[in-house]
């Protein structure tokens, strides 16, 4: 089979990371060979699969050894839970330098370097919350990740960033070959949550590939470095992850996203109850203007 | 004269437009004209100061340029780092030909590249201790630098780099003023903002420096030069007019400037303006802070320079206008030699410039001077007051040119064929090759100084040795006569 390269997105906090490490080590367990490339600078993304912070990521080496040229692969690649390959990006603390232009850097490294020539089945690459510049969609263009996932929550911010990252894909899949491969519900248990992001998925073009419950066990494992399928495998959340996995090695819904206006989106939340119905006479007024007009 | 009439020179830029596509026709029409000398203002034939159009030859170069390669890259006293990778200051190195009296690399350090040499790494996170490292490190190599000037390139806009934080903890370890310039190449239209940029920063890290330092011993005749860039000379040739003329030069910058002179700037009289595009920003400051006034003048050729001398001296007391009319009377015999020799060589032969900041107008009397004519002239970064300046200076139905292309300016030529064209390097070996003989007009082609009377007679040499250069007749290859 050849390698598939997917791309995980969402708006800051979803919980990106902690499902992207739980479906890999599902994928793991299920005999796919597996490659994480975390392209944060905070450098999270293989936390649970390495039972450590990467300390030794590719920008950190790069800067203390010279230049990125002077680095080898096996430097930066370490292998974590049933062998899953795991290797940071890496870059600056807050408020400095730019952390896009790190991930340009390493991706480039990791090509250049053969990473992507090894006997992988999947290749997941953990971005940063916010697309804010084009060194955070390295991961999307030409001849890197093909297929991207979007989680998301019923909540109405995870939901905006949603569609914005659709536009984001919409745009380079006119150039190459990057499709939307659907949307994972990491639950927050709002209400109707399933359906609204049923439809939100519907009128994306997409699926709702899985819906991740809610379950305290996730955090339980995350205070241990580790996944849910690590930590009690017998776990009823394990077999959600179990179930996301499948559900993705099958997966062949790949399009070009329809994303939704703003109204549009309006529409759906308040079709949900998660908005209400807009009084233009509220608009722009205080609450002291409003204690007035009653 | 022989060119073309108003119609004829309205048909020929109508002919050149035809090339571009409509959308490009329209932007390049606004940015040609015809000259009408009778106009006050120029934006009624004119617009300038605007983006060039992609896919064209532009002439232009960046804000970097502006501030570091023109303002303030002379000032000699100064270690100037070229923040960024290191090809904008490696390949702007030297070439401007800013003359200075010192020790380069001991007390002065115009001719040498300083760069923080960006890599990668440094880009990802962040150069702010690169040059908190490199400042110390000048500092340490370079004692006698009076202080560090910081260049920005690029990236430091892009990554947003701190470098004034930088530049204010080290000037405070350093006890050296330590200047933080924002010139980002990618800002503005040209090199123009460049200039603006490093006028405010001298405004705010500079010209202050010695608001509450009254040790300096004033005179009722001190004056400033600013904008003179001394390029072969240029400013020593102008000084000692001034000097001759009972006033003392208190500062003179950028060319072979100090920083000591510019912070002594705000105690001066009057301030003298050469380049009126690159400067006249601080000399507005100095003005509107400091009450000085300032004047524009020009040392090209001995009209101008009389001109100028008599409205500098009309600034102060009789004395001084009357050293103005003996300064003017000492060079008389020898400009008059001068003229004696070259006019009869040089009589009615046509130029077409295509330059910076004041050259496209200030040199137009020393051409006049020899019996010669401007018949087209143009700015790679003027504002619209630079044309408003131009316009009286050229003849009736002379062709202006803003910003002009390659394409334009190689088409003009050959249509109006001048006896002469003055431009920059990337132009002169285009017209060379077309047979037209030709100065490079930024650096004065390795010549130089042309300002004032010493240099007003080796520019009439340079033009003669290149206009009546004996190579001109063979063009043709033998075997095609």
């Amino acid at each position: 089979m050849a390698m598939r390269q997917c791309a995980i997105y969402g708006k800051g906090g979803i919980g990106k990371s902690t499902t992207t490490q739980n479906l890999v080590a599902g994928l793991a367990e299920a005999g796919k060979k597996v490659m994480i490339v975390g392209c944060d600078p905070k450098a999270d993304s293989t936390r649970l699969i390495l039972h450590a912070k990467a300390q030794e990521t590719i920008m950190h080496l790069a800067a203390e050894a010279g230049s990125v040229e002077d680095l080898e692969l096996e430097d930066v690649l370490r292998a974590g839970y049933a062998g899953i390959k795991c290797v940071e990006s890496g870059g600056p603390e807050p408020g400095v330098g730019c952390a896009g232009r790190g991930v340009i850097t390493a991706i480039n490294f990791l090509e250049e370097e053969g990473a992507y020539e090894e006997d992988l089945d999947f290749v997941f690459y953990d971005v940063l919350g916010d697309v804010v510049c084009g060194g955070f969609a390295m991961p999307i263009r030409e001849n890197k990740a093909q297929e991207i996932y979007i989680v998301v929550s019923g909540e109405m911010m995870a939901m905006y960033a949603a569609n914005n990252i659709s536009k984001g894909i919409v745009k380079y899949a006119s150039s190459g070959s990057v499709r939307l491969a659907g949307l994972i519900c990491n639950s927050r248990n709002t209400a109707r949550e399933d359906e609204l992001i049923i439809e939100l998925a519907r009128q994306l073009g997409t699926t709702m590939v899985h819906f991740v419950p809610r379950d305290n066990i996730v955090q339980r494992a995350e205070i241990r470095r580790m996944t849910v399928i690590e930590y009690d495998p017998k776990s009823k959340q394990a077999d959600e992850y179990r179930e996301l996995a499948q559900k993705i090695i099958h997966n062949k819904n790949f399009v070009v996203p329809t994303p939704i206006t703003m109204d549009e989106l309006e529409d759906l939340l308040m079709k949900f109850g998660l908005m209400d119905e807009e009084d233009e006479s509220i608009v722009g007024k205080t609450a002291a203007e409003e204690a007035c007009a009653v | 004269m022989s060119a073309l009439t108003r119609e004829e020179t309205q048909a020929l830029i109508q002919e050149v437009l035809e090339v571009y596509p409509d959308k490009a026709k329209k932007d390049r029409a606004k940015h040609l004209a015809v000259n009408d000398p009778t106009l006050e203002q120029s934006k009624k034939c004119i617009t300038s100061n605007r983006k060039s159009l992609p896919g064209v030859m532009t002439i232009r170069g960046c804000s970097y340029a502006g501030s570091k390669g023109v303002v303030w890259g002379p000032i000699k006293d100064i270690v100037h780092i070229s923040h960024g990778p290191v090809g904008c200051g490696q390949y702007s190195r030297a070439g401007r030909r800013n003359y200075y009296v010192g020790m380069t690399g001991v007390n002065t350090f115009g001719t040498m590249n300083f760069t923080s040499d960006f890599q990668e790494k440094d880009i990802v996170f962040g150069g702010d201790k690169k040059l908190d490292k490199i400042i110390s490190e000048i500092d340490l190599l370079f004692p006698l630098a009076k202080g560090i000037s910081v260049q920005s390139e690029c990236p430091i806009g892009l990554i947003g780099d701190d470098i004034e934080a930088v530049s204010k903890k080290k000037a405070k370890e350093l006890k050296k003023p330590i200047i933080p310039v924002r010139c980002e190449g990618f800002r503005g239209v040209s090199q123009s903002l460049g200039h603006h940029i490093a006028n405010d920063s001298i405004r705010d890290w500079v010209i202050p420096n010695r608001d509450h330092d009254q040790s300096f011993v004033t005179t009722p005749y001190d004056v400033a030069i600013i904008g003179d860039y001394n390029i072969g000379g240029d400013a020593w040739s102008s000084r000692i007019l001034l000097e001759e003329m009972g006033l003392r030069v208190v500062a003179q910058w950028a060319g072979d400037g100090t920083l000591s002179e510019m912070e002594l700037t705000p105690k001066v009289k009057l301030s003298l303006i050469h380049c009126y595009r690159s400067v006249n920003y601080i000399a507005r400051h100095l003005e509107e802070q400091y009450g000085i006034p300032w004047m524009e003048y020009n040392f090209f050729g001995p009209t101008k320079i009389a001109e100028s001398l008599r409205a500098i001296a009309a600034r102060f007391d009789e004395t001084i206008q009357a050293n103005a009319e003996r300064v003017i009377a000492k060079y008389q015999a020898e400009y008059e030699a001068v003229v004696a020799k070259y006019r009869p060589r040089l009589e009615g032969k046509r130029v077409m410039l295509y330059v910076g900041g004041l050259r496209p107008r200030h040199i137009i009397g020393a051409y006049e001077d020899l019996g010669m004519e401007v018949v087209g002239t143009g700015y790679e970064f003027a504002h619209n007051d630079d044309y408003d300046r131009t316009l009286k200076d050229m003849g009736d139905s002379t062709l202006l040119y803003d910003d002009v292309t390659g394409y334009e300016l190689e088409a003009f030529v050959k249509r109006i064929k001048p006896d002469l064209v003055g431009s920059g390097i990337k132009e002169k070996y285009v017209f060379q090759k077309m047979g037209i003989p030709f100065r490079q007009m930024h650096s004065w082609d390795y010549s130089g100084p042309y300002h004032g009377y010493d240099g007003f007679a080796i520019f009439a040499r340079d033009m003669d040795m290149t206009i009546n250069n004996p190579c001109w007749k063979n063009m043709k290859a033998p075997w095609q006569k």
